[in-house]
């Protein structure tokens, strides 16, 4: 072995090049998930168990879309039974209150962009029930 | 293994993975909102003659635009509408003749999108983000508008406009619970699709019920109940542009 000094060097700069990106985001502050918005308004379960949505919301959000918007359904069933309307601004931001400390700020940490509030308003709305509730957002 | 017996495996593995695979990704179950109305052919009348008897009324464009959070653009070049008046003249090209007088072929008539039987604009859509749904409304999906503008050009009416700057600096006063739409997407008149899901009119009828002119009659043309089939019977009405072949479902009465 006559390069072993060589090569050693060149290992290190492609280990430090390849990991790079994951040291800029630790010296970022990146290295803890962020602490997100607690649920306002007492609910204690989301839709579904937590697990669920924390791996599946957004094909359930896309599901929903796509049920409302192109098939004119509006109430979800959830895997236990009850029953929601399913709207974004009606549903989910009543106890996700702030995108901005829940939603938005996840997406930041992840990297991850999502283009839901180029349309869909941020405030939360009061939505009681699903029946006959008045203002619900498509 | 024989042949016939790794045949016999092969077909059953293959019949049995279907409704294992749906069972796996599990369709959710949903179900329509039980408030809405229901209709197999929506339709719309608009009578002229009530309309005009509130001079500069602009409560059904209001109501509309207020719901839905259309923006007010002061450039007209960038204008967004999804109900508004237009000259007489101009809605019905066909049916002025030359000696009609100026303050007849100037008569505000309320325009909005027709729905029509045969929508050009659905046609030319090249991502389906604009169809006809079974009860004739053609619907908009702004999630997957492209913003080519197809549409707007193959409309005979005008009904669409494209969003050529982001709308939200231009809402008058607190937006409602509506989407606004985004900067690049066409948007038009859905015949409010999300207050029919509430059992609840169009806001243009509300509103102009409220005031008590009653010039717009909402309703199923299925249905020889409803009041817009009895219109429909019983009155010679106008369409836009008839000979297009666009079958358009807002009527007028003349």
């Amino acid at each position: 072995m006559h390069d072993t000094g060589k090569v050693l060097v060149g290992l290190a700069v492609f280990a430090g090049v390849a990991t790079g990106p994951a040291w800029y985001g630790l010296g970022r502050g990146k290295g803890q998930p962020p602490e997100l918005a607690k649920p306002v308004g007492g609910a204690t379960q989301c839709i579904e168990p937590t697990s669920v949505m924390r791996a599946r919301h957004m094909e359930i959000l896309n599901q929903w879309r796509d049920a409302v918007v192109r098939g004119d359904q509006r109430i979800y069933v959830a895997s236990d039974g009850q029953r929601h309307r399913m709207s974004l601004t009606g549903t989910c931001l009543r106890c996700h209150a702030e995108p901005a400390k829940f939603c938005i700020k996840c997406h930041e940490y992840a990297g991850v962009e999502a283009f839901c509030w180029d349309c869909h308003q941020q405030k939360p709305r009061v939505v009681t029930a699903f029946r006959g509730a008045a203002g619900g957002e498509p | 293994m024989r042949r016939r017996s790794f045949l016999k495996i092969a077909g059953l593995s293959l019949a049995g993975s279907v409704p294992a695979a749906r069972a796996l990704t599990g369709s959710p179950r949903t179900e329509p909102a039980p408030e809405a109305v229901r209709g197999k052919r929506w339709a719309m009348v608009v009578d002229q003659g009530k309309c005009l008897t509130k001079p500069g009324c602009q409560v059904c464009l209001e109501a509309c635009h207020r719901a839905h959070n259309v923006p007010t653009v002061p450039d007209p070049r960038h204008e967004v509408k999804w109900v508004w008046k237009e000259r007489l003249a101009n809605v019905f090209p066909e049916r002025v003749t030359p000696y009609v007088p100026a303050q007849v072929k100037d008569r505000p008539v309320v325009v909005l999108c027709n729905h029509c039987d045969n929508p050009p604009c659905v046609r030319v859509c090249p991502t389906e983000a604009t169809w006809k749904r079974p009860d004739g409304i053609v619907m908009m999906d702004e999630h997957r508008c492209i913003g080519c503008r197809y549409c707007i050009t193959g409309c005979p009416y005008g009904a669409r406009s494209f969003n050529f700057e982001d709308p939200r600096p231009h809402l008058k006063g607190e937006p409602t619970d509506y989407p606004t739409r985004t900067k690049g997407v066409v948007e038009k008149c859905t015949f409010c699709a999300e207050r029919l899901a509430e059992g609840r009119p169009p806001a243009c009828v509300e509103a102009c019920d409220a005031l008590g002119v009653r010039a717009i009659t909402f309703g199923d043309a299925a249905d020889p109940g409803s009041a817009v089939s009895a219109l429909l019977r019983t009155q010679d009405l106008a369409r836009r542009k008839p000979s297009l072949g666009t079958s358009p479902h807002v009527f007028y009465v003349l």
